[in-house]
């Protein structure tokens, strides 16, 4: 058991204690720094190269509402170009920093990013972004994404997927209508939210046959 | 020549009558184990203590004490301890042997958690034998690996190898295979396998040369707010991979839905299996709110059936208006007394048949309309289906009759009446007024394939377990259950 006493105790402690001194914790195993400019979709679709931003302390309710709210609490600043590696955001009183992260899994283990850095893992949200380069347009595609637990997606600034509640990050469980990937650069974001346990998303496109789009080039 | 789960679940829709109770007496419990039976009398396992909830008929329980208050200080042993900590939560039971084998969460500060083991040769709380011998640890996770050492899920392969799984949603779901000679790790050294992720309340079970990896999804703990769903995966061997319905493997998320809220009860988890042998298999759960308990989290045994390779969650009889059809011969029980046709008799007609012409609706039969020169006591026999008021049975439950795993006793009369289905010496049925005795309770058992065994409390001068069987096409009576034979299955459907 479970995620209500887990979030009741071990989860809000961590979420909302000050930070302790404590010996740095190893690096998450599951994840490493990207090297190189670009790095091809893999063989089922899947992006592997993230930038993401470091946990932001959020209720960890689920339902819609509390993830708009969520939304509102922890906005993240339009901004027309790709965070880089290292920078800093103001959201509310706290500057959490964005991480260029490479996943060697099909998913990125947002508890191991988080743990790895001694910061919270539940009652939290994250936001995520890349980029993916297509070779031409691409219509009739559709993103699709797992993720835990609750999550807000966007294609280009325009919102694509809404995923509540507490949820397993199941491989194509959020798929967006038909879209249209455009020829060069076309920019995802992200957010997740997580109330206790395990944190994690996938995303890949789908072409108009379910099948996935593999052409694709994801550059931070 | 089975019937289909399909075809019962239409039946259930149709006949539209209200659930019933998720079982009877003191059941409220978190995370039980699986139903075991031990002496005649099944027990389950929770969340807090181990607290023991017993039932010598399987539908009403009561509480007897906790597992943890019979072991000394009631917490764990030191070991355990130290590798988790002091909690004692979602056991699972098994015999193996003369043994029983006991595995229980304890958690620390999570994911930091051991799972512990207690060794028995009874459950029966009052027996002298009775005790419950710290094995210590099986399995832990450390705080800091990709896993929590919780809920425990153990199988009995076929071939006596002993497994168990484990985990919750922090990481994997892990396999590491037992002694069952000891109840711990056959191979200590070597390091679990990864079967699954981020689940609770994983269990396998082997059916038919698969092994099927059941987990719940979603959150608990949050009464009527809470999603947890049960999900399940199979594989050929018992190290996976175990793959859903649509191929993704349950290491990736992967799920086949195996039971989520219905009715009045949201949130079931924690499958445990109850093999009553002869083709009827049972599961238990609980559900995290029973809204007409006020929302408190319930034990429930509920039919499992098998549809295309993949385990179904059935659902426990529901009362209603029913016809009896057997399975072997597809004519339906009636009482043996003169029928009259649906809006009355019409001429014969000869040659060949006139043009349609729509008239007025007929109005259903009832027996108000044709049972006033019915005799009380009436033999039964088999007859086609001609929605006719002798072939219109009310099924309903039987307060304080007692019951069976998952279940009350019913009473089958004919709808409108006090005609009621019973068993007479020799073996044979008859419709008599109800009196309320064991003759006329009647238990209601859905097999695997979804069609129902159906079986009197008891039968005067006969010992035997009979249940009812058409022995031609137009006669019933009762006999032993063949598990593979149609004599003894029937459908149940809405007239």
């Amino acid at each position: 058991m479970k995620p209500l006493l887990i979030a009741s105790s071990f989860a809000l402690a961590t979420a909302f204690a000050p930070a302790r001194a404590e010996a740095p914790r190893p690096a998450p195993t599951t994840l490493k720094s990207p090297t190189g400019s670009t790095q091809r979709v893999d063989a089922r679709g899947f992006i592997h190269r993230w930038l993401v931003l470091e946990p932001v302390p959020v209720p960890g309710r689920l339902t819609e509402a509390a993830v708009e709210e969520a939304l509102q609490t922890a906005p993240l600043p339009e901004q027309d170009a790709l965070p880089r590696d290292g920078e800093t955001v103001r959201l509310g009183g706290a500057t959490p920093k964005w991480h260029a992260l490479e996943t060697i899994n099909y998913n990125l283990n947002l508890y191991h990013f988080a743990w790895s850095l001694s910061q919270p893992t539940s009652n939290v949200l994250f936001w995520v972004t890349t980029t993916v380069d297509s070779p031409g347009e691409l219509r009739n595609v559709r993103l699709a994404i797992g993720s835990n637990a609750a999550s807000r997606w966007w294609l280009n600034g325009e919102p694509v997927i809404a995923l509540n509640d507490d949820r397993q990050a199941v491989i194509d469980d959020g798929v967006s209508r038909r879209i249209t990937l455009r020829k060069g650069r076309n920019v995802i974001r992200a957010a997740i939210i997580n109330g206790g346990g395990a944190t994690d998303f996938c995303a890949r496109f789908l072409d108009e046959h379910d099948q996935p789009v593999k052409g694709l080039e994801v550059a931070l | 020549m089975k019937y289909t789960a399909a075809r019962w679940l239409l039946a259930g829709a149709i006949a539209g009558a209200a659930p019933l109770h998720a079982l009877e007496g003191e059941t409220g419990i978190h995370d039980p184990s699986t139903v075991i039976v031990h002496a005649g009398r099944y027990y389950t396992y929770g969340t807090g203590g181990l607290p023991i909830l017993s039932s010598d008929d399987g539908w009403t329980w009561q509480r007897q004490g906790t597992v943890m208050a019979s072991l000394p200080g009631g917490k764990p042993g030191e070991t355990t301890l130290a590798r988790g900590g002091n909690n004692s939560w979602a056991p699972d039971v098994i015999r193996v042997g003369a043994q029983y084998f006991m595995y229980y969460s304890a958690p620390g500060t999570q994911p930091k958690s051991a799972i512990g083991l207690l060794v028995g040769r009874t459950l029966d709380p009052a027996s002298p034998d009775y005790g419950w011998r710290d094995a210590g640890p099986v399995v832990w996770s450390d705080g800091i690996e990709d896993s929590n050492a919780i809920d425990p899920g153990v199988l009995l392969a076929p071939d006596g190898r002993l497994w168990l799984t484990y985990g919750s949603y922090f990481g994997f779901i892990r396999l590491v295979e037992l002694d069952p000679a000891t109840g711990l790790r056959r191979y200590p050294d070597r390091p679990p396998l990864n079967v699954a992720i981020n689940s609770e309340a994983s269990i396998p079970i082997y059916h038919d040369g698969w092994f099927y990896l059941l987990v719940t999804h979603g959150s608990c703990c949050q009464g009527a707010n809470s999603t947890y769903n049960i999900r399940v995966g199979r594989a050929r061997k018992v190290t996976g991979p175990y793959l859903d319905n649509m191929g993704i493997d349950m290491l990736e998320g992967g799920g086949k839905l195996f039971a989520a809220s219905r009715g009045r009860h949201v949130g079931p988890g924690h499958f445990g299996l109850l093999d009553l042998g002869q083709g009827v298999q049972k599961f238990s759960l609980h559900y995290e709110a029973d809204l007409d308990r006020g929302g408190i989290s319930v034990l429930d045994i509920r039919p499992l059936l098998w549809r295309d390779g993949w385990p179904i969650a059935g659902d426990n009889f529901v009362a209603g208006t029913y016809t009896i059809e057997s399975a072997r011969t597809g004519t339906v029980l009636e009482l043996a007394v003169q029928g009259f046709p649906v809006g009355g008799f019409r001429p014969r007609r000869g040659g060949p048949p006139a043009p349609p012409e729509a008239g007025p609706p007929i109005a259903d039969q009832d027996s108000a309309q044709v049972a006033g020169k019915w005799p009380a006591t009436t033999s039964v026999r088999l007859a086609p289906a001609m929605l006719q008021a002798q072939q219109k049975w009310a099924i309903a439950p039987v307060a304080n009759a007692g019951g069976y795993p998952g279940s009350p006793y019913f009473r089958i009369t004919i709808a409108g009446t006090e005609r009621s289905l019973t068993a007479i010496k020799g073996g044979e049925l008859e419709g008599r007024p109800f009196t309320g005795a064991a003759e006329q309770l009647w238990r209601i058992d859905q097999l695997t394939d979804g069609s129902y065994r159906i079986g009197p409390k008891s039968v005067p001068d006969n010992t035997d377990a009979l249940v009812l069987s058409a022995v031609g096409s137009s006669m019933p009576t009762l006999a032993k259950f063949d598990a593979a034979s149609d004599r003894q299955r029937w459908q149940l459907e809405a007239p």
